[in-house]
């Protein structure tokens, strides 16, 4: 720790921090514009500048170190003079277009401006203008405003890891662009929004809709991937404007996906409105009470056994606890939350769990990849990774893949293999990544769902096991067998045992005509062609998608900015949402419908309001035993086995990757302009 | 003023030949591998070079751009922000000569001007980074070459031509059109920066007993 005395405060900072740093310490507010506490330091933009006694000059106390007993003045004449200067330097080439400018409201050049800014224009001369660039369907790009702060090019080159953009040209001349006009080429670019100060880079999308001090913002989680990105939703007359990251050093630190930020056009698009009941190979809208009949009537007829449910990739825990206990309470075992009929160790928690969290990258320093792509299945995540891989340096962070390499992954990555057959070399030590795996001190394993979704998982996770325990991966101070997932709903499932009970139906026996009655929770990515012609199907949700035209009837629910929902994402953090907007027409939110269905059919839930289902669910699991809540465990038991039949053979053939299109992955983005834009796009750019 | 930059147009292909490839392997060795990317000046420069010899237009084609930041292991747009960094580099076609013309005060006091409107005369060339129709010469105004003492400077390509006047540039760019290369150096009779017609100051030996 080192002492810095700021504007007369004495505080203590660690040593290699920077000036600014130890400024922020003392609650001095230091303006920058280049400056970013994710990025490298770059120092050019010299907004920072303080006096420090003893100094020549002025130093930008982004770049300056920190010494035992400096005396650092942030609020001196001198300062602001040099800070006024700068500002005037800046806004010679900046244009005066701030009432037509999207970031007007939120944009640093103009909050700073207020305080540093001369009000008048010494500058007579011709502004410079820079031709604006194409840089995809998501970014908007007005480049005569930038003022070459190089935030977007650090972003780029050290977070996003697909360099593309750069600051070429010099002095007058100097512009960003990308390597002779190309699209960006990354899953985060909608981050670069985020990351200029100033309103260069806007989102194209929402161009002139709104403005920042007119939108209602709500804490929400994101559900396009299962890390649980936290996100605010920004609203204006109940319609979802935009959507963008909030700071959480344990999850998503401060960034956001593309299909987490953009695929909110979707909502808009394709929705259920009200409820469906299809009579003689047609829909028709029924009001509420005629849909819960008509169901109740059919499920009446039906035994217990011959019903099922199946739930989604979107779905809030609360929706799954009611659709759990409504069906237990009818006598049926028949729900899955597993639409994609993945196959987890459910014994105990950490055998479907990212285990290390999140944060456990950090530590990592080797790294197995089996049947995982976390650049499309998880965007933050793998940015993550990546920083991991820089902060080691080339060849100290080795990352070994099983599986097919779609897409580069933004660090280096040997294929060591491309089917489960490698891990069984792994173990035997008859590979030399083994060796690898056994140095590191810190060896991480990611098992993917390419691997757990294929009949011979249970034997592939039972190799990932062994191989996780024989070489360190897996010890009582570092568990780093790791489970992706690819669904926001998937862990909240398991850990509220959405789970076929003892004699209950898997997904690919509901589907294959195991039941009568199939009821489906939002479910829209499995095969709908193979559920046979007499199966009654109910469909819940929110989008008119793949289910929905196969449904006898629909129910029509709340997406997930519209209700108030619990979602666990894949390291096991139980995160709350919050209701942004109202859902359409008669939507209402998914646990709801089920409570109000559940008094239709005669077996009422004990729960009425948000509070008493939550109550609920930390009954069942303690883990959502949160916000004061009291937990305890009555997890049914289900049939799905998890002990692993060591004999079972594994086949013979590569991992898939799960994932063939990034942008259109669930309903929600299906549904999406913006997203199908992005699809075109960069397939387009892929086929180069 | 400012434009979006649109490459020319470029060849089909390039490959770094014999000569190069020497030259490159030389130029490795002094840079660390993991540093190597500190190699991408002299490589730019090499390719530069290499589109002089071989095809009489000394720039650097994109592809160029992209082989080196293939080798150098550094992305494309890193070598790209490099290349555009530097007026050295030419990154669209030139004439087989660049006469480069310093124009700053101490050239300019001197004369430049009347070296640049006879380059214009004499290679039919209107404004600075234009190429004369039969594609000999590109005429590029820069700044300071640093020879003042020699002022003014018309450098051809890597050469500097000294004490320039209009007699000495046209008969320079005569020279250069019938295919000749005329030796750098100064237009006038001095050594390098000496002075004119011979040394003017200790002519003598100084010796003690002068004092």
């Amino acid at each position: 720790m080192v002492r810095v005395i700021v504007d007369g405060t004495t505080i203590e900072v660690p040593s290699g921090s920077s000036v600014l740093q130890a400024c922020e310490a003392a609650g001095k507010e230091i303006p920058r514009f280049c400056y970013h506490e994710r990025l490298s330091v770059a120092g050019n933009c010299r907004m920072c500048l303080v006096q420090i006694a003893r100094a020549p000059k002025l130093v930008a106390s982004c770049g300056f170190p920190v010494s035992e007993g400096m005396e650092v003045f942030t609020d001196t004449e001198v300062v602001r003079r040099a800070r006024r200067s700068v500002m005037e330097f800046l806004l010679i080439n900046h244009p005066l277009d701030c009432p037509i400018c999207d970031q007007g409201g939120e944009c640093d050049l103009q909050d700073q401006a207020y305080g540093y800014g001369a009000g008048i224009s010494r500058y007579r001369e011709e502004k410079r203008a820079v031709t604006d660039k194409n840089l995809g369907p998501l970014i908007k790009t007005v480049m005569t405003r930038c003022i070459q702060c190089t935030r977007c090019v650090r972003f780029c080159t050290e977070v996003a890891g697909t360099p593309d953009l750069g600051l070429v040209s010099r002095g007058e001349n100097a512009e960003i662009t990308t390597y002779v006009e190309k699209t960006l080429t990354s899953e985060l670019s909608g981050n670069l929004i985020d990351v200029c100060p100033v309103g260069a880079l806007t989102a194209k999308p929402i161009a002139f809709r709104a403005r920042a001090w007119e939108y209602k913002k709500t804490d929400s989680i994101d559900v396009m991937d299962a890390l649980g990105t936290n996100i605010q939703i920004h609203a204006r007359a109940g319609e979802v404007m935009r959507i963008v990251p909030r700071v959480n050093d344990s999850v998503n630190e401060e960034w956001l996906s593309d299909k987490g930020r953009f695929s909110f056009d979707g909502l808009k698009k394709k929705r259920l409105d009200h409820p469906w009941v299809r009579v003689h190979d047609s829909l028709i809208p029924v009001p509420w009470k005629d849909a819960f009949i008509a169901l109740a009537c059919r499920l009446k007829d039906t035994s217990a056994d011959k019903v099922g449910a199946i739930a989604g990739d979107l779905c809030d825990v609360e929706c799954l606890c009611a659709l759990k206990d409504l069906f237990t309470a009818f006598g049926s075992s028949n729900f899955d939350c597993r639409q994609d009929g993945a196959w987890y160790d459910t014994r105990s928690r950490s055998g479907y769990l990212f285990n290390s969290g999140i944060t456990g990258i950090d530590q990592a320093d080797a790294l197995l990849l089996v049947g995982s792509m976390p650049r499309h299945e998880a965007p933050v995540l793998n940015a993550r990774i990546r920083r991991r891989f820089l902060e080691l340096g080339r060849g100290k962070f080795p990352v070994g893949v099983i599986g097919d390499l779609a897409a580069d992954l933004t660090y280096a990555a040997d294929v060591i293999g491309t089917g489960p057959d490698v891990l069984e070399r792994l173990l035997e030590g008859k590979h030399p990544f083994a060796e690898v795996l056994k140095k590191a001190h810190n060896p991480m394993i990611i098992v993917g769902h390419s691997a757990l979704v294929r009949s011979d998982a249970p034997r592939i996770y039972s190799l990932c096991k062994q191989l996780a325990e024989s070489c360190g991966a897996l010890t009582p101070e570092w568990r780093a067998l790791n489970v992706l997932h690819t669904a926001a709903s998937r862990v909240g499932g398991l850990d509220i045992g959405f789970l076929p009970g003892e004699r209950g139906l898997s997904t690919k026996a509901m589907l294959r005509g195991g039941v009568d009655i199939l009821w489906l929770l939002g479910a829209d990515d499995l095969p709908i062609d193979v559920i046979p012609e007499e199966t009654f199907v109910v469909y819940q949700g929110h989008h008119g998608d793949r289910a929905a035209h196969r449904a006898n009837i629909i129910l029509p629910a709340a997406a997930y900015t519209e209700k108030s929902g619990t979602y666990v994402n894949m390291a096991g953090h139980v995160q709350r949402a919050f209701r942004a907007v109202f859902a359409p027409g008669e939507a209402r939110e998914d646990w709801r419908i089920i409570r109000a269905f559940s008094e239709v059919i005669g077996y009422t839930l004990p729960y009425d309001t948000l509070e008493q289902i939550r109550d609920r669910m930390a009954e069942v699991n303690p883990v959502f035993a949160i916000d004061g809540k009291k937990g305890s465990s009555n997890l049914s038991q289900h049939s799905v086995t998890s002990v692993i039949d060591e004999s079972m053979t594994l086949l013979d053939e590569p991992f898939q990757p799960i994932i063939q299109d990034y942008y259109l992955t669930n309903s929600i983005s299906r549904a999406s302009q913006i997203m199908a834009e992005c699809s075109a796009v960069y397939r387009l750019r892929a086929m180069e | 003023m400012n434009s979006a930059w649109v490459p020319p147009p470029q060849p089909n292909d390039f490959v770094f030949d014999v000569e190069s490839e020497s030259e490159i392997a030389v130029v490795l060795k002094k840079y660390p591998t993991e540093r190597k990317a500190s190699a991408v000046m002299p490589l730019l420069y090499i390719a530069q070079k290499q589109m002089g010899r071989r095809t009489g237009s000394a720039w650097i084609p994109l592809q160029a751009m992209n082989e080196i930041a293939k080798r150098l292991e550094m992305a494309p747009i890193r070598v790209y922000e490099v290349a555009s960094f530097y007026t050295m580099f030419n990154k669209r076609p030139i004439g087989r000569y660049h006469l480069q013309v310093c124009t700053t005060t101490p050239c300019w006091l001197r004369g430049s001007d009347e070296v640049v409107s006879t380059c214009k005369h004499e290679t039919g060339i209107n404004h600075f980074g234009e190429t004369s129709a039969d594609g000999l010469f590109t005429l590029t105004e820069v700044e300071c070459l640093g020879a003042c003492a020699n002022a003014p400077i018309l450098q051809v390509d890597d050469d500097f031509y000294e004490d320039m006047d209009a007699d000495s540039v046209q008969k320079l760019i005569a020279e250069l059109r019938s295919g000749k290369k005329p030796t750098p150096g100064p237009r006038v009779d001095r050594l390098n920066s000496a002075p004119e017609g011979g040394r003017k100051t200790l002519l003598t030996v100084a010796t003690p007993s002068d004092k």
